[in-house]
């Protein structure tokens, strides 16, 4: 077992685990925050995204004890007007992807400020690169939405940066 | 003015816990349950000579371990066969854990409890089974020529067999009208296998209540009540001690509607002989290898036609591949056979399937239900008419129409709901000339220059389908206007992220005149309603729907005769605005909704203020009568009932602009279009979502989706990894109109709208890639290596 702490959506947790657990088995299974999904366990769907120091992970693919002393942010911690927009857009039906496509975005959005490009970026000089809506889906696309929600999460996302 | 909410595109009521990670799934609850996990075979056709758990039996965590030989006698036997039908001579389904013999890969074996999950695959991992191997039988040709049996005792491996034939109006076989037809096409079509898929995986929690000798089961399934009934008739419990509950479910599509599976009954089992909190979630290799697949069929198809191209005779012979067991009976085939027809008259038609046994993942309905592979037959055919002739490929189709003023028209068939196929209304050539000139049909010719000017290869197509939906037999609703003012709406069937929640409450504070914010509404929890058959078929707006309305009718009506009392009015002159019952015309003689619940209760103690009103010596009722009049009951409250006819008949067209690499044969999806007719709207902000999400699934099953299983039965793709579907990047901007012809079979005119958007995009796409190209495209899904290998076949 390994002894950690974490700082979870603010506050300072500790955490007694075996090393093999997930970051994402971890947040759900040992702190109660069942708000981070699982879809696959397998790093392919983003419904378990968390942000770690800002930045969007995998939380399945995560041990916890690789994130000890870090900083993660789960959707219980997340306050963004993407919540809004996601609902006036109906960026979702059964909500099972959500979790994931709204800490996702704000993980995007963190990226996107800092200059970095995507694989649909023309010119990767520049650190204006516009958030198109080609751009939004390209940054989107490790999300899976098997609801079929994506114009309505990428419309969101659209009236988020505006 | 009344409360108007239903048309209106109201924002859901779901959302605010799902945007905040509030949500209950089934994973969400139990978190101090034990867990459950599964030894599943390896092996696609195997007898099992040996399990060995000496090694299993040392690990610190472990609770139980069972095998088919410790389950009792009710839960020990094959699980049921959910619909039966004639034609199904040879129906079989699994045993919950196996007994003897595995038949495909994935049939859960042993069942093991520990501690935790982690523990529990652990222990999974020591058992030791020793099997003695067949040759398993994979693919629908080989299953059909090989000697190999997926059953011993079903010879060559067919489990149904059906023939439905409708003659020609005078009297012509499909064979003779073929051979007497001016033209003829005689052709073969090929769809692959695909999935359901949720997100979020199948998943049992159950308590023992050993005080109250109850069980409470959660279950992420399509149909609570459904799995109540199974679960008591297994255990041999009172249905009164078993209650089910589908929480909040991360999607189904279908393969939640399948039920009881396994460890749907395994787990409360277990649960209640250890009397101990009991969970398992499926995992996504779980989900790929043992729940179930759809789509799979190979079509011949001969037709003959005339100058017009008018079908005059048609002749279909599919063979459609149920994977190793028929818990669902032969629904998807019956579906594919008739609702083939889609919008069109056809002179004569005669449809023969056979239903295969293969060593796979059985086969149960995904969304659209065999409707895709039967509208992928018919688009492809009027396809290769209006070639053959050619002639415009919309006007193919408006010469086949069925016209607004032959409603209701009969088929002539036996629809899945065993009851004649009889269209119910529909306008299809308005939607056809909606569609044309949302995608610019006529002006597309003019499109395809240009673009091939520049080098670029586009093509437009276009698939129409008519959908059954709303099947019976019924549902129910539950409405309660409590003392405070609330409105409790509750019915049997589940919510999978439809918005039932939404738009159940819309028709609640419609009927009832009271604001949508007093009403909440509760789904799938046979604590609240007991009768229901479930949500599939895009039957739950339509079934609940109109029961939720009916129960509100007499709801409301029980309100007035109250009111009419406390007002000294007559209850015709009564209107009920925004939770206040009102004489019309006279805003001052009004009671609020609330109070008119507090007196519909007559009381001898009172717990509140409000509630005084109603006690013994407070109301000013006639002393001849009983306080509660002879056939009435306390409470503002009542139950509807909804049970159809038979089905009410959506339909809607697509059409879709694709471009193809001229070297990578990388395809596009330019634009995608779609008219969509579901009757009356409750809300179109849903209808819409419904439709986003079924082309998705489409866009998915044309171009992505397939189970690729190698000849040992080893299904090769089985992740999110390699089994591909469309993210963000993939699918299109989504161009919607809508035409509202109502259904004359229920009070709201509604017709379901859940599966719509998934069926005509496998015909839609292949008809644009054809065009662009300019060969045929016989098979779904295509790839880009599909696309480039064709190419090198057909010379342009
Ligand atoms: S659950 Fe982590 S990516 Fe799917
Ligand atoms: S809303 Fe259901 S998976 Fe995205």
């Amino acid at each position: 077992m390994a002894d950690i702490r974490m700082r979870v959506n603010g506050s300072i947790e500790k955490l007694d685990v075996e090393p093999r657990v997930s970051l994402l088995d971890a947040l759900r299974e040992h702190l109660g925050l069942t708000g981070t999904k699982k879809g696959c366990d397998q790093g392919a769907c983003g419904a378990c995204t968390v942000l770690a120091d800002g930045e969007r992970i995998v939380s399945c693919l995560a041990l916890a004890v690789q994130y000890a002393d870090r900083d993660i942010t789960t959707i219980e911690g997340v306050t963004s007007p993407l919540q809004r927009s996601f609902v006036r857009h109906d960026g979702f039906q059964c909500g099972y992807c959500t979790s994931g496509q709204i800490c996702s975005a704000v993980g995007m959005l963190t990226e996107h400020a800092a200059g970095a490009p995507s694989a649909v970026t023309g010119d990767l000089a520049t650190m204006e690169i516009e958030l198109t809506a080609e751009e939004i889906r390209e940054r989107m696309s490790g999300n899976l939405c098997r609801c079929g929600a994506y114009n309505g999460i990428v419309a969101a996302i659209e009236e988020g940066i505006r | 003015m009344t409360t108007k909410l239903f048309g209106e595109p109201v924002r859901r009521r779901e959302d605010a816990r799902l945007v905040s990670g509030e949500g209950r799934f089934l994973d969400d609850l139990g978190q101090q349950a034990l867990a459950a996990a599964f030894v599943r075979s390896p092996h696609a056709h195997a007898r099992i000579t040996s399990i060995d758990v000496d090694a299993a039996l040392e690990v610190a965590g472990l609770v139980a371990i069972y095998t088919w030989e410790d389950l009792p006698a009710g839960v020990a036997e094959p699980l049921p066969l959910l619909i039966p039908h004639p034609a199904l001579t040879h129906g079989r389904t699994a045993y919950p854990l196996a007994r003897d013999i595995v038949r495909h890969v994935g049939e859960p074996i042993v069942m093991v409890v520990a501690r935790d999950r982690y523990l529990a695959e652990d222990i999974c991992s020591l058992i030791e089974i020793g099997y003695e191997y067949f040759k398993p039988v994979v693919g629908l040709e080989e299953a059909v020529s090989s000697t190999h049996l997926v059953h011993q005792d079903v010879p060559g491996n067919v489990g149904a067999h059906l023939v439905q034939e409708v003659p020609s109006a005078g009297g012509q076989s499909a064979a003779e009208a073929i051979a007497a037809a001016p033209h003829t096409l005689a052709f073969r079509l090929d769809i692959e296998r695909s999935a359901c898929m949720p997100l979020e995986g199948k998943g049992v929690y159950a308590r023992w209540d050993a005080d109250d000798e109850s069980l409470r089961v959660y279950s992420s399934t399509q149909t609570s009540t459904s799995v109540r009934m199974a679960i008591a008739a297994k255990l041999g419990l009172p249905l009164p001690k078993v209650e089910v509950i589908a929480p909040d479910v991360g999607g189904g599509f279908g393969v939640k509607i399948v039920h009881p599976w396994p460890e749907e009954v395994l787990v409360p089992w277990a649960a209640r002989l250890l009397n101990q909190e009991i969970k398992w979630t499926e995992d996504r290799r779980e989900h790929f290898i043992s729940s179930a697949h759809e789509r799979a069929q190979i079509q011949h198809v001969q037709v003959g036609f005339d100058d017009a191209g008018r079908v005059l005779g048609l002749s279909v012979e599919i063979l459609h591949d149920h994977g190793a067991y028929t818990p669902y009976g032969i629904i998807v085939p019956i579906i594919t056979s008739t609702q083939l027809l889609g919008p069109y008259r056809i002179g004569a038609y005669r449809v023969e399937f056979s239903s295969i046994y293969t060593n796979t993942v059985q086969v149960t309905p995904y969304r659209g239900a065999g409707r895709p592979q039967g509208v992928f037959c018919m688009e492809r055919t009027m396809d290769k008419i209006a070639q053959k002739l050619g002639l415009d490929r919309a006007d193919v189709r408006a010469a086949n129409f069925i016209q607004p003023d032959q409603f209701p028209y009969d088929q002539g068939l036996i629809f899945q709901d065993g009851r004649p196929l009889i269209y119910d209304s529909g306008d299809y050539p308005e939607s056809l000339r909606k569609l044309k000139d949302l995608i610019g049909w006529d002006e597309f010719p003019a499109l395809r220059e240009s673009a091939r000017a520049e080098g670029r290869r586009l093509g437009i197509g276009l698939g129409c389908y008519v959908e059954g939906t709303g099947v019976g037999p019924y549902e129910g609703g539950h409405i309660q206007i409590t003392s405070d003012g609330r409105v409790h709406v509750s019915t049997g069937l589940t919510s999978q992220g439809q918005g039932h929640e939404t738009v159940f409450a819309q028709i609640a504070a419609t009927e009832l005149g009271v604001p949508i914010e007093r009403v909440s509404v509760v789904t799938g929890d046979t604590r609240r309603f007991g009768y229901a058959v479930g949500t599939f078929a895009s039957r739950a707006a339509v079934m609940s729907g109109n029961a939720i309305a009916l129960a509100c009718r007499k709801v409301r009506e029980k309100a007035l005769r109250v009111a009419a009392d406390a007002l000294e009015a007559d209850p015709r002159d009564l209107e009920i605005t925004d939770g206040v019952v009102h004489v019309v015309g006279s805003p001052a003689a009004s009671i609020p909704l609330a109070t008119v619940a507090v007196l519909s209760n007559p009381l001898r103690y009172a717990f509140d203020e409000e509630a005084k009103r109603a006690t013994q010596f407070a109301t000013t009722g006639s002393m001849d009568r009983p306080p509660v009049a002879e056939g009435e009951e306390p409470g503002l409250e009542g139950k509807g009932y909804y049970s159809p006819i038979r089905s009410t008949f959506a339909s809607g067209m697509h059409a879709a602009i694709v471009e193809t690499d001229p070297e990578t044969a990388e395809i596009r999806i330019l634009r995608y279009a779609v008219v969509h007719d579901c009757g009356k709207m409750i809300n179109p902000m849903l209808v819409e979502g419904q439709i986003h999400g079924g082309v998705a699934q489409g866009v998915g099953g044309a171009l992505y989706e397939k189970m690729v299983y190698d000849e040992h039965g080893q299904l090769l793709n089985a992740s999110f990894m390699d089994f591909l579907m469309p993210y963000a990047t993939e699918i299109p901007h989504i161009e919607t109109d809508h035409l509202e012809t109502p259904s004359p079979l229920n009070p709201l005119g509604i017709k379901g709208a859940g599966e719509a958007g998934v069926i005509p995009v496998s015909a839609v796409i292949a008809a644009a890639i054809e065009d662009a190209e300019g060969f045929p495209i016989d098979r779904m899904p295509i790839s880009p290596s599909d696309l480039y290998d064709l190419r090198l076949r057909s010379p342009r």
